[in-house]
């Protein structure tokens, strides 16, 4: 029995070491003279230790009736915060933008803004090869740019068009909002503020412009605005058919 | 019947022309490489509407092809065939050429191929890209075991088994390159689970087509004698992968047809999606499937090589037009966020993406098919994948008593 153990236990590090050698080799072979290995020391793993909680699940609630056509201040706000260029060229990082929609039917217009739904079920994180895109214990969806290999899988993934590459060169970022070219970005719920204990930038800027249309809070505490209102009144997610249980919620429309 | 392998020797001008000019074409892939690693993918036609561009397209189509250019080997190996037995390590060889290069195009194609070793060191077991680094390594090494089994005389008796591992695994290899678009659920092109035997399809079909033109290409060069048999043979194959792929076709767009959800998109790609529209009627469907189809229902198929070589050519261009119309026509067509209302925005929604390819994007998807035919020329030339005579006699019973009894 106890030999039996002992086989077992190493065996499977012996196969895992095997599998992992094998592996190893064959990316040895496939990488092309040109390719560069650096940086291996900077893909140290980081997605531990963020100290976000379980209890909290942050999400916000979008009041289109509130939100006005042709007002962008959340779009600026969230440039200004995260050193965006505000460029607007199919090829230029926008995290968050606003959708003008009709209904075909009757014609009804509505305003909103869209970025990223933080969802808890993310297909970007589901296909992430290297586990890059990653989902913190508080339901925030990041993307590690120390691991993001640029592979645009989970662009592709995205149901909401919440994620843009970075084509070019940047210059001039942000201490706290680490971005790279050839790297894959998008809205962070300006994770950098509310660890802080702050509003999102979109948030505020959105009640300075006296629409205060996006409430944002604690969707898991009960006694939290966002919560309460939630609970109370009509809300829906965009897409809700795909079942991901985002953590960004519509009202109004 | 008994086959002996033999390097192409006295290779002529033309052997050593074609291998400088992959060479070339090599080099300057690896120059758009650098290229777009220095300047961002701002040099290509990619954007945050399409990110997957042209080096996809190729890509895709050489590992698809991959798994499809092992299928003489299983012919022989797995279905007991043993008319393409003789071919089965030229089919290896070019199988795993065929996954190289496509891997390369696409690891080169990263945001940060630098950063290919993060692949193993950091690895998401949940996602379909991750798991296909499993199987592309398990791929090579089955096909490197079956070629030993073969090449070594020891060994032969293993060859049925090698061949068998192999032929499973390629078939889960091709069902991984599906399912890659397979998962893709929000996207209305890729919304279907008939994506993967899709896939296996027309690997069949692109996998051979190659092969056509590789022993073609290699008997000529080597002057190795070709027997319209076994010509036809392959012509005949040739002509049921081509239906296969186009069965599944079929089967796609009519359950789309069905749904009334994706409505929209088979209006886009079938009817006015523009290039991509032209790109599958008339590169996918008429050059790709009915034309070579034609081409190869005459009887004497085998004598008539130069309609062979044809065909096999038009499949291929048939092919990269199919990968371009998935790929890049599936993005083009914009997510649908909000259905039953028309939608604007400054990030493109509601709108048909432009995609343009850029110069280096073909260098780049080139090199992949350069890389590819050097693997094969050199194995060729060097270690020698090709039997010594292909001709219809060496396949006749009476040869092969003849070879048993000079054996004896
Ligand atoms: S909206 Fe897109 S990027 Fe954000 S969590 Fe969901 S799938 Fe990921
Ligand atoms: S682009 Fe980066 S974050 Fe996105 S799937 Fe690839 S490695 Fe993950």
């Amino acid at each position: 029995m106890s030999h039996d153990q002992n086989t077992r236990s190493a065996l499977v590090p012996s196969r895992r070491g095997f599998l992992g050698v094998a592996a190893a080799g064959l990316a040895g072979v496939m990488l092309a003279p040109g390719v560069r290995l650096i940086e291996i020391a900077q893909a140290a793993p980081l997605t531990a230790a963020t100290g976000a909680s379980r209890q909290v699940r942050w999400g916000m609630l979008i009041d289109s009736s509130k939100c006005a056509s042709g007002c962008t201040a959340c779009v600026t706000a969230c440039n200004t915060e995260n050193g965006l260029s505000g460029g607007k060229l199919p090829t230029d990082s926008q995290w968050i933008r606003k959708i003008e929609i009709k209904e075909i039917r009757t014609g009804k217009t509505q305003s909103l803004p869209m970025m990223c739904q933080h969802c808890a079920e993310p297909p970007c994180v589901d296909v992430c090869p290297t586990g890059a895109s990653f989902k913190r214990a508080d339901g925030i969806v990041l993307v590690d740019k120390h691991i993001c290999i640029g592979c645009r899988y989970c662009v592709m993934a995205c149901p909401y068009k919440a994620r843009s590459f970075v084509h070019e060169p940047l210059h001039d970022q942000k201490a706290d909002v680490p971005r790279g070219m050839g790297t894959v970005e998008g809205c962070t719920l300006c994770v950098h503020k509310v660890d802080r204990g702050e509003m999102p930038a979109c948030v505020t800027a959105c009640a300075e412009a006296e629409h205060g249309a996006i409430l944002f809070g604690d969707l898991n505490n009960p006694e939290s605005d966002i919560a309460k209102r939630v609970a109370s009144y009509p809300s829906r997610q965009i897409r809700e058919d795909l079942n991901l249980n985002t953590g960004v919620r519509y009202s109004g429309i | 019947m008994k086959f002996v392998l033999r390097p192409l020797k006295d290779t002529g001008f033309g052997f050593n022309a074609l291998l400088a000019g992959f060479g070339f074409m090599l080099l300057l892939g690896l120059g758009a490489v650098g290229y777009m690693e220095h300047h961002g993918h701002i040099v290509t036609g990619m954007s945050n509407q399409v990110v997957w561009g042209l080096p996809h397209v190729f890509a895709v189509f050489l590992v698809v092809a991959a798994s499809g250019a092992l299928n003489v080997a299983s012919m022989a190996s797995v279905f007991g065939k043993t008319e393409f037995k003789p071919l089965a390590p030229l089919s290896g060889v070019l199988a795993m050429a065929l996954l190289v290069g496509g891997l390369m195009v696409l690891m080169l194609d990263l945001g940060r191929p630098d950063r290919l070793i993060v692949t193993l060191t950091h690895m998401n077991f949940k996602s379909i890209f991750a798991m296909n680094i499993f199987l592309y390594s398990g791929f090579v090494g089955f096909v490197v075991a079956y070629l030993w089994t073969m090449l070594e005389r020891r060994m032969n008796h293993f060859t049925p088994l090698a061949g068998f591992f192999a032929f499973v695994w390629r078939m889960a290899l091709t069902t991984g390159t599906g399912s890659i678009f397979g998962f893709l659920v929000a996207r209305q092109a890729y919304d279907s689970a008939l994506l993967a035997p899709l896939f296996i399809a027309i690997s069949l079909s692109y996998g051979l087509a190659v092969f056509i033109w590789v022993l073609i290409l290699a008997c000529h060069a080597g002057d190795r004698p070709l027997g319209d048999a076994l010509v036809a043979r392959l012509a005949r194959l040739q002509v049921i992968f081509i239906a296969a792929g186009f069965y599944f076709v079929l089967v796609y767009h009519l359950t789309n047809l069905y749904f009334t959800k994706h409505h929209d998109f088979e209006r886009f790609i079938l009817l006015e999606g523009g290039i991509y529209t032209t790109l599958f009627w008339l590169g996918q469907m008429v050059l790709g499937c009915v034309v070579p189809l034609v081409m190869l229902l005459h009887p004497q198929i085998g004598a008539l090589r130069g309609r062979v070589a044809a065909s096999a050519g038009l499949v291929m261009l048939g092919g990269l037009a199919q990968m371009y119309v998935t790929i890049i026509g599936g993005q083009a067509f914009g997510l649908v966020l909000f259905p039953g209302y028309q939608v604007s925005s400054s990030f493109f929604d509601g709108v048909t993406a432009n995609y343009a390819s850029s110069l280096p994007e073909w260098l780049l998807g080139l090199s992949g098919v350069a890389a590819t035919g050097l693997m094969v020329m050199l194995a060729l030339k060097v270690i020698g994948f090709l039997p010594e005579r292909l001709d219809d006699a060496a396949f006749a019973p009476h040869s092969a008593a003849h070879s048993a009894h000079s054996a004896a």
